[in-house]
């Protein structure tokens, strides 16, 4: 049997080879696995299209895009190729899936797609500007700086995860375990 | 405004193995997600804590041999708590984070588009706030580039060991639970 075409893999199998893959981004490449900031960037070439000047006045986008740090880096690259792996990935599983409103959430908030969207819209909007405030997000803050034993990383983690415990909760309740 | 061929290539070939790798445990769905949230899906924390402690021994077997540079975040300890909890919020919210978030639109979960659009806009609004932020948040309790070695002189062999039997612990516990209630169901 492929391996390659195999439905769901194990999860530490899954875990260790990303642990791989950041020894060869550290090794070759001198760069840490990361993706949010990324997202800098696309709000920055979203800035700079309308409003060029208060683009450069800004000071973060100063901080972020400049001569030593491009707006096409390795990690744009990186984000930009990630769903095309997933594809891949979905179709060598050979399992077609489609969502539009996940069964927890219909089950607590109903079937209208329009809210599901309205909820993924806003959550992601708030789990970057949090992401960006602390410096990372799961995987350059969780997974890389957390192998690196950065103390700024594991702070991170243990708040992230408890708060996305409570808001979890707070939204579906114990009943909601049963709907997962 | 281009990192070199050579840079965009890795990146390309990365972005590859990592979305194949996120929609292979499937942590690109928001099922996988909110069920670690709520204590019903061990997915997450089992794919992240065996990435640290692989990618950990890796990481500092070659920091020692001289192969590779540590890369660490400040420790701002305010902005990363803050951060981590305005993190948490949004991604029980969501149902992603941003590379899964990302990753998913590949693997068919159309709502993802939508959680990306809102981390643009985030990040656009953080570029707009940074400066009236920075000395109110950023700047407190900074402790520069900290890990827990360089903060307490002990070797990162003891804290990677130390992670490595404490995720092993887990993992046997978590497993032990998950074979329970196979059963009972």
């Amino acid at each position: 049997m492929n391996p390659l075409t195999l439905p769901p893999w194990n999860p530490y199998v899954v875990g260790a080879l990303i642990g791989v893959l950041s020894w060869a981004t550290f090794l070759a490449l001198d760069k840490p696995l990361g993706t949010s900031t990324t997202m800098v960037h696309l709000s920055g070439l979203a800035t700079q299209t309308v409003a060029p000047e208060h683009f450069k006045a800004n000071a973060y986008y100063a901080s972020e895009l400049n001569a030593k740090k491009p707006m096409f880096d390795w990690q744009f690259f990186l984000v930009l190729a990630l769903p095309l792996g997933a594809w891949i990935a979905s179709r060598l599983g050979r399992e077609p899936f489609t969502e539009k409103v996940p069964a927890l959430w219909a089950w607590r908030f109903g079937p209208a797609a329009w809210k599901r969207n309205f909820a993924a819209f806003a959550g992601g909007a708030v789990l970057l500007y949090g992401a960006r405030m602390a410096g990372g997000c799961t995987s350059g803050h969780g997974i890389s700086g957390g192998l690196q034993l950065a103390v700024s990383s594991w702070v991170f983690f243990a708040a992230m995860f408890a708060s996305g415990v409570a808001t979890a909760f707070a939204l579906f309740g114990k009943e909601g375990r049963s709907h997962v | 405004m281009f990192d070199t061929m050579l840079l965009v290539t890795a990146g390309v070939f990365t972005g590859l193995v990592f979305g194949f790798l996120l929609q292979k445990a499937r942590v690109t769905r928001y099922g996988t997600i909110l069920g670690q949230f709520l204590f019903k899906d061990y997915t997450v924390l089992k794919v992240m804590l065996t990435a640290i402690v692989v990618g950990g021994i890796g990481i500092y077997g070659m920091h020692q041999a001289g192969w590779v540079k540590l890369h660490v975040k400040s420790a701002q300890l305010v902005a990363n708590a803050l951060g981590g909890l305005i993190f948490g919020v949004g991604m029980a919210l969501a149902g992603y984070c941003p590379g899964t978030g990302v990753a998913a639109l590949g693997d068919g979960s159309r709502h993802a588009l939508y959680a990306v659009l809102g981390m643009i806009l985030g990040a656009g609004v953080y570029a707009e706030t940074y400066s009236w932020i920075k000395p109110r948040v950023l700047d407190l309790a900074d402790f520069g580039k900290a890990t827990f070695p360089s903060l307490t002189g002990v070797s990162p062999w003891w804290f990677v060991t130390g992670l490595a039997l404490l995720a092993g612990t887990l993992f046997v516990l978590i497993e032990r639970s998950e074979r329970r209630r196979a059963a009972i169901a």
